[in-house]
């Protein structure tokens, strides 16, 4: 009975919206003279075949987001977690601090510090590792640099707690058996947090390949990636069906991705039952 | 001013993220048929409503610069005891569109009595061609005299039965002196060596469309399918090559100020507002574009306030005020080109400098020069899509 609310909200706001998503995926018809439905499994082909290189782009830009945000994180978490003593609570309100701001101004951002003429371009340029005349914005590489950013602190705050969560004991029992503390930290600390660097990943990834307000900020329309088709669908073509089918593929491909990711990993790590 | 532009172009990007979240909600406005809960009437009443509810687009009326007032927008409320309810809420038109066509679609009122869309895209014609606009009350409009000539008999309104206009601007290139010598022609922005990576292209496909449709030597005002693959050829070439770095919306502006851009291809009122000595807009060789944004009462508004507060527009005077701003009580004004005869000399008693800008206010050889899109290759899917494809895909 205490679930009825949950299950409840479930429904209205999940269910019932992704039902008629799917719906209107099979529908044929524009903006013009209305929408029917027709089993139209065309648009999903449509999808595939026309906008193949945009969901490539998605899950790659992802992905390297995610491995980025997760060698970026993992020192930081460890450090707070281990180090941080009285200051742990201060250390962490630091890396959720920026988030404070929302999303678009933080994008923003970026927009001024990778400018043309901005410090860091200028930098990159006197260390020949950009071209003089060339830049940094409207490139991958800012964009996958944005996305990273955005997405930090859902990768530091779940490799946080489970690091927070390994017993000091352990690791000082792996040193009396003669481990090093190298060793220590791969055979002990490392599998002990991988629920935290699953948890992590997960929530970094999925959110970052539907993610489109940095490839439309700080890409160029070659570094588009699927969630800006889907925008544009939506909102500038009215092609609704092609739109949901859209979404609907980009959904399937991350379910499957991340049945496989939980095969792999195996999923008590995924429940964080490890711990 | 640099803070205005700032504060608008955070505006426009909000909406970027904005429609982000009204994705459900164009869904869910998709789902259900819904009744009819205002059925349209013919017959107008005559009464003033208490408030006037007016959507419009960010940074499109006068403005006191310290207490960011309207000052056009109270004195209309002194007048006619009518509290306008102006709300910036418009960023671009088809999101707008996405967000009231769900309600207007099942019969429902938007809770606006005043929408402002552009007629270089779709969704003006859709607006009217759906029924979802009242006819304008046009007994309580006798200023229609003053509008302009060329604005009277639009396609999509051709005898102005639903729509007025409230301001409209050109379509050139714009350019940064301190980085490139004068950008003067379209080919010059799209195959200049020197300028690859640091120009925009619009993403407005009437806008950019007509630029280099007529840099081409075709008719933009009357589209084929040769002239549509031409030009959409030669702007896909520039974005393989790389000289295209961007398509916008007016968040260009900002960027050719900062120096990230050289030029770009550019609305004249943002470089009207900017007001920065270095940067420089000029209606291409070839010729540019022409714009209007256009007065609409959706389905379910009040026509009668609607249409009283059209006329009160429409007067010299206050257009003039709201065009050209007063720099004595610190009023900025729209800074685009005002539809209403009459308004130049208004303007020019308030502020000449405004009044003699030829961006503002231009000769009739600069209007010779600027050209109309196409209405129908607006509406034609095919072109839509593959314009789509190239700039978010």
């Amino acid at each position: 009975m205490l679930l009825a609310p949950g299950l409840g909200f479930l429904a209205v706001f999940f269910v019932v919206p992704l039902g008629f998503l799917g719906y209107q995926s099979l529908q044929s018809g524009n903006i013009d003279f209305g929408y029917a439905f027709t089993w139209a499994f065309g648009n999903y082909k449509t999808a595939v075949t026309d906008y193949r290189s945009e969901f490539v782009r998605s899950i790659e830009y992802a992905g390297i987001a995610t491995v980025l945000a997760l060698l970026l994180s993992y020192p930081v978490a460890y450090w707070i977690a281990f180090r941080g003593g009285r200051w742990k609570n201060l250390l962490l309100l630091m890396i959720v601090a920026p988030f404070f701001v929302t999303y678009l101004i933080r994008t923003l951002a970026w927009e001024t510090i990778l400018s043309d003429n901005g410090l860091v371009v200028r930098t990159l340029q006197h260390l020949h590792l950009v071209s003089p005349g060339g830049h940094l914005l409207a490139t991958s590489t800012a964009v996958v640099a944005g996305i990273t950013y955005n997405f930090l602190p859902f990768m530091a705050l779940p490799l946080y707690v489970s690091l927070e969560q390994i017993d000091q004991r352990l690791i000082e029992a792996a040193q009396d058996l003669y481990a090093s503390n190298w060793k220590a930290f791969l055979r002990v600390t490392v599998p002990l947090s991988l629920p935290g660097v699953v948890a992590g990943t997960l929530l970094t990834f999925i959110p970052a390949a539907g993610d489109f307000i940095n490839a439309q900020l700080l890409g160029a329309p070659q570094n588009h990636m699927i969630g800006n088709v889907i925008q544009s669908k939506f909102l500038e073509l009215t092609d609704y069906p092609a739109a949901a089918a859209m979404s609907f593929i980009l959904m399937g491909a991350i379910l499957v991705g991340v049945i496989l990711y939980a095969r792999a990993v195996g999923t008590e790590q995924l429940s964080g039952s490890a711990v | 001013m640099t803070d205005q532009l700032t504060r608008q172009q955070l505006l426009k990007r909000a909406a970027i993220g904005g429609a982000a979240i009204t994705f459900p909600g164009i869904l869910a406005a998709c789902g259900s048929s819904g009744t009819k809960a205002s059925g349209g009437t013919t017959s107008v009443e005559q009464k003033l409503a208490s408030t006037l509810h007016f959507s419009n687009w960010t940074l499109y009326i006068d403005t006191n610069n310290k207490t960011h007032a309207h000052p056009s927008l109270d004195t209309f409320q002194k007048e006619k005891g009518v509290h306008v309810d102006y709300v910036e809420d418009i960023n671009d038109n088809a999101s707008f569109f996405g967000k009231i066509q769900g309600p207007l679609s099942r019969g429902q009122s938007v809770n606006r009595d005043i929408v402002v869309l552009t007629d270089n895209d779709r969704y003006l014609a859709l607006m009217i061609k759906k029924g979802w606009a009242e006819k304008l009350d046009k007994s309580a409009i006798p200023n229609i005299k003053n509008l302009v000539e060329v604005q009277r008999h639009p396609t999509f309104d051709p005898n102005r039965e639903y729509s007025l206009p409230w301001q409209s601007g050109m379509t050139g290139i714009a350019y940064n002196d301190k980085l490139t010598d004068p950008v003067l022609s379209v080919t010059d922005l799209l195959e200049n060596p020197k300028l690859k990576g640091k120009i925009t292209s619009l993403n407005s496909m009437g806008d950019a469309l007509t630029l280099v449709m007529l840099a081409n030597g075709d008719d933009p005002s009357h589209v084929t399918d040769k002239s549509f693959n031409a030009a959409f050829t030669r702007i896909k070439k520039a974005v393989d090559d790389k000289q295209i770095r961007q398509f916008t919306g007016n968040d260009y502006a900002p960027s050719l100020a900062k120096g990230d851009l050289a030029a770009a291809m550019s609305w004249s009122g943002d470089i009207a507002q900017i007001g920065n000595s270095h940067i420089h807009w000029n209606v291409p060789k070839e010729g540019g574009a022409l714009w209007t944004d256009n007065m609409l009462i959706p389905k379910g508004g009040n026509v009668y306030t609607a249409s009283v507060y059209m006329n009160y527009v429409y007067e010299p005077s206050v257009m003039g005020l709201m065009e050209a701003g007063d720099p004595k009580r610190n009023i900025t004004g729209i800074y685009y080109i005002p539809p209403v005869i009459g308004a130049k000399q208004a303007a020019l008693k308030l502020n000449p400098s405004v009044a003699n800008n030829e961006l503002i206010f231009p000769s009739a050889e600069t209007l010779s020069k600027v050209h109309l899109f196409d209405s129908k290759a607006l509406n034609n899917q095919k072109y839509l899509t593959q314009w789509q494809n190239l700039i978010s895909g």
